[in-house]
């Protein structure tokens, strides 16, 4: 009998359930349409698996999955361990060749503190706003760091809205693009910038890296192994560890980045009607953040006789290179012989760098 | 007269889509290259006919390399 009263069929809830359901639609989503499958196919078998009963997985200090999470991300290895690997992907050169694009960069971090009044106009706690309005920098591991430190709560469903957008970002930003930009700016033809030397290059994440800190020193854990990672890059001495961080290690760490955020996704915390709140929050804040890079951009136009095509501004948004190939793919519906990836790519990465120093402003305050 | 095709961006060739002799008109695509996980046509710069093609599929390029060499004129 004890056998038959510990099987976890007699424990299932109609909440669990409907999490099942969350569950299998992230897989589905993450297989047949390949919306960000290398995190959503982890977190989508997280929440299921979170979600049967009597299994014990995430019990504190004794499941497995709550190992994973404790030790993984509240204890913050994971996610400066996947900054490492962006690091070593990342080529800095576009955006050191037209410096004056960072701007645009962090033009676009407007929408994560405007969503960060309106949610806590709308009664989140500082914190629990906080934690919803970084899904505007569309920068997952950033998201679900700063999460875990200032509202754990809320961190599957912060990292679930923030993912979903970062993969439908071709869906969510052309219109708005559209809507602010003329056809004839869509055609601007932007001018290269200059070129880069290799000792710039390796200079780089040194000096970045120094002066973010000494200015945001809650930024460290993310900037220090982003810097280290374009270290290694650059440095052209260490392949091997380059290749580590930008395969094997970011491979590893994701594995256990999506499982741990998908099992913090329990049906208590996530079927609240706060949640719909954060998902309608979260792409507020990524349409602002889209806007106010393009905005920023034409405001630099009114200065300027070197025209910056405003369309590179929606790539101040950090989902890197999603926004970037969707600044190359509208501008070249206007001018098919117009190639802006390469311009949209310095905004891009600056917005990375962005939405980590506004993650560490955050912390600073709040914490 | 000769006109080059430059590579707009580094990246990688992914596809050549003419061939040398071939008569190509201006805009027409001539290759695609792939960056970013993105394939970015390139189209011809003037009416002409393949002269050189001086890339070959799956080369890494660096922005501005030559990659096709066209002879102006109409065919």
């Amino acid at each position: 009998m004890a056998f038959i009263e510990n099987m976890g069929i007699f424990s299932i809830t109609p909440g669990l359930v409907v999490m099942w359901f969350i569950g299998l639609a992230l897989i589905y989503l993450a297989i047949t349409r390949q919306y960000e499958p290398l995190l959503l196919l982890p977190i989508g078998f997280g929440i299921l698996l979170a979600n049967l009963p009597l299994t014990q997985l995430m019990d504190p200090g004794e499941g497995l999955l709550w190992r994973f999470y404790h030790h993984g991300i509240e204890w913050r290895i994971i996610p400066p361990l996947i900054f490492l690997g962006l690091g070593a992907l990342t080529d800095f050169g576009p955006l050191l060749s037209q410096p004056r694009l960072i701007f645009l960069g962090a033009g676009a971090q407007v929408g994560v503190y405007l969503t960060f009044f309106l949610a806590t106009g709308m009664g989140f706690t500082l914190e629990d706003a906080a934690a919803i309005s970084i899904i505007g920098g569309a920068d997952g591991p950033t998201t679900i760091f700063l999460a875990s430190q200032l509202a754990p709560h809320l961190l599957g469903a912060c990292a679930v809205a923030a993912y979903s957008y970062m993969a439908l970002v071709p869906i969510i930003q052309p219109p708005v693009m559209r809507l602010l930009t003329t056809e004839n700016e869509r055609k601007i033809r932007m001018v290269k910038g200059r070129k880069v030397s290799s000792r710039e290059k390796l200079l780089f994440p040194i000096t970045a890296a120094l002066v973010i800190i000494l200015m945001v020193p809650a930024s460290a854990p993310l900037v220090s192994m982003f810097m280290l990672g374009n270290l290694f890059r650059e440095s052209g001495v260490v392949e091997r560890l380059t290749d580590a961080a930008q395969n094997s290690l970011m491979n590893i760490a994701t594995i256990f980045l999506g499982i741990s955020v998908g099992a913090t996704m329990s049906a208590e915390t996530f079927l609240r009607a706060d949640v719909i709140m954060i998902f309608f929050l979260g792409l507020f804040a990524f349409i602002i953040s889209t806007a106010s890079g393009i905005l920023l951009a034409k405001l630099f136009n009114l200065f300027t006789t070197n025209k910056i095509n405003p369309l590179v501004g929606a790539a101040g948004v950090s989902a890197v290179p999603m926004a970037a190939r969707v600044v190359q793919k509208i501008g070249a519906q206007a001018d098919k012989k117009n190639y802006l990836l390469m311009f949209a790519m310095g905004p891009n990465i600056a917005g990375v760098i962005g939405t980590v120093i506004a993650a560490g402003i955050f912390l600073t305050m709040l914490q | 007269m000769t006109e080059d095709v430059l590579a707009p961006l580094s990246g990688t060739i992914w596809k050549i889509t003419v061939a040398v002799d071939d008569a190509v008109e201006e805009d027409d695509e001539v290759l695609i290259l792939e960056a970013l996980k993105m394939e970015t046509p390139i189209y011809a710069p003037c009416d002409g006919k393949v002269k050189e093609i001086h890339v070959k599929e799956g080369d890494a390029v660096e922005e501005d390399q030559v990659l096709i060499t066209i002879v102006r004129g109409r065919i």
